[in-house]
């Protein structure tokens, strides 16, 4: 990929997405520039997953133009609900990664295989190499003994960065966190954060982050981004929006979840 | 088949074990009528539901009336459609691949509701995490959507393989000599149906028995949570 250092990685222009009569996303801009962590957050169905959803290309949109470094997601003439052949989608997936809320491990296999599957199956990597690169990457998120487990046996906590470590293992440059510490228990949160704040000093990753642990939020991000009704309504550093905020929105926000 | 042979039906016992013979031959026609039924029944089943869950509605609906056409007619119109009126149209098939291949159909139309549920039962999270990891469709199905459909629907699979091995007597009418067809024939011939009839009807009652019983085995023996392939 040749883009310049100037172009954004990504760039929402004038996106609006619906859910049948139910606007999502309203006339959405948005740029992330390479390397940035982005924080989202906002009251529930402002749009901030969906923003990371249809990045992920889970969702389609109906007005707008969204491109990945440089890369639009709108074929000229592509058909079907993205308006895009899969082998297009699929190009643009190779980039992007992404944590989910509720983890979604293949429960079928081991820890292990689960962040070997992808690397072998699509990158084409042999086995043995994806393994290696697998344990490092567990090692990294603290599970190289749990390898040989099933998601079963592990706490959420665990599961959810065996999570890490799978989206890791493609290298992909821009990861999407989902409210990733939204399903654990409160004790469980701290292990997740700790392997997330591990990352954000990765100078090359893009990060979004959609999350409601503000005190983390106030300390990973480059940019906070607060959403109201599909749009943002203000953003800015961390410790402006959260020690000076300028909207009354953000304000009413900040202080429910706050106080 | 049947010239040559003697029955001696002075008691039940030795009239019983004079038919043995014939019925075990007849026996192994059934067994192999339901296998092969089952093993095209598992994997067209399987083809079938894919089909109906394309995204190309003119693949998915095309499939669904087929499916809705084979189990919404008798399996002895089917049977008698591919036995005589395919000949017509220049296409012969032998009276055992006939019958397989009748049973195996419409057992095929049952099974893809069954995987479709499976499927269906996946959650979605499993497909997007598919998605995430830029896995194509096919991946996913053959990795993480089928493994997880299996053991959800081998009770309801099991059901169709007992249903199917007690169908397989309708083969003959279309001269399949297999167990239930070789017991009438002896009956018409000594005008004794008691012993050969129950004779057939206590090995169906062993055969579905063991099915069961073998299924609910492989039922405990497989992981809850799905079956890596390799």
């Amino acid at each position: 990929m040749t883009d310049k250092p100037s172009q954004p990685i990504i760039e929402f222009s004038n996106v609006t997405k619906r859910f049948g009569t139910l606007t999502v996303l309203d006339d959405f801009n948005f740029k992330v520039a390479k390397g940035e962590k982005v924080t989202l957050i906002g009251p529930s169905g402002s749009g901030k997953s969906t923003v990371l959803r249809i990045l992920m290309t889970l969702e389609p949109f109906q007005e707008g133009r969204l491109a990945l470094a440089g890369m639009s997601y709108h074929e000229p003439n592509g058909k079907g609900p993205f308006k895009a052949s899969e082998k297009h989608l699929h190009q643009i997936r190779s980039h992007i990664g992404m944590v989910f809320q509720s983890f979604n491990l293949f429960p079928h296999m081991t820890v292990l295989r689960n962040v070997v599957e992808a690397p072998v199956r699509v990158l084409g990597l042999p086995r043995g190499e994806a393994e290696c690169r697998a344990v490092d990457l567990l090692a990294m998120v603290g599970l190289a003994d749990k390898k040989d487990h099933y998601p079963s046996q592990l706490s959420g906590g665990q599961q959810q960065r065996v999570a890490i470590a799978r989206a890791l293992a493609m290298r992909p440059r821009v990861l999407l966190f989902d409210e990733p510490t939204s399903a654990l228990d409160p004790q469980l949160v701290g292990e997740v954060l700790s392997v997330i704040r591990g990352l954000a000093h990765e100078h090359d990753l893009t990060m979004l982050l959609v999350t409601h642990e503000m005190r983390f939020a106030r300390e990973v991000s480059d940019r906070v981004c607060f959403f109201d009704k599909g749009r943002i309504c203000e953003q800015g550093e961390p410790n402006a929006i959260f020690g000076a905020p300028k909207e009354e929105r953000t304000r009413e926000f900040l202080q429910s979840v706050l106080s | 088949m049947m010239y040559g042979y003697e029955w001696d039906t002075t008691t039940w016992l030795t009239y019983a074990t004079s038919i043995l013979p014939i019925i075990l031959i007849g026996l192994t026609v059934t067994l192999k009528a339901a296998a092969a039924g089952f093993a095209i029944a598992l994997v067209l089943g399987l083809v079938f539901a894919l089909l109906r869950r394309s995204r190309i509605k003119a693949i998915s609906w095309t499939t669904a009336v087929v499916v809705e056409f084979l189990r919404d007619t008798p399996l002895l119109v089917q049977l008698f459609f591919l036995y005589y009126v395919l000949p017509d149209f220049g296409i012969v098939l032998p009276a055992f691949l006939t019958g397989a291949l009748a049973l195996g159909l419409q057992y095929a139309a049952y099974t893809s509701e069954v995987y479709r549920g499976g499927i269906e039962a996946v959650p979605r999270g499993q497909w997007e995490a598919a998605t995430a990891l830029n896995m194509t469709r096919m991946q996913t199905y053959r990795d993480i959507v089928v493994p997880q459909a299996v053991p959800r629907i081998l009770p309801a699979m099991g059901n169709y393989l007992v249903a199917m091995i007690k169908e397989t007597p309708v083969l003959s009418v279309v001269t399949v000599l297999e167990m239930m067809g070789l017991a009438n024939m002896i009956s018409e011939r000594t005008f004794e149906y008691l012993v050969p009839l129950t004779m057939v009807g206590l090995i169906f009652l062993l055969l579905t028995l063991v099915c069961s019983a073998a299924l609910h085995r492989l039922q405990l023996a497989l992981p809850k949570a799905g079956i890596p392939l390799k």
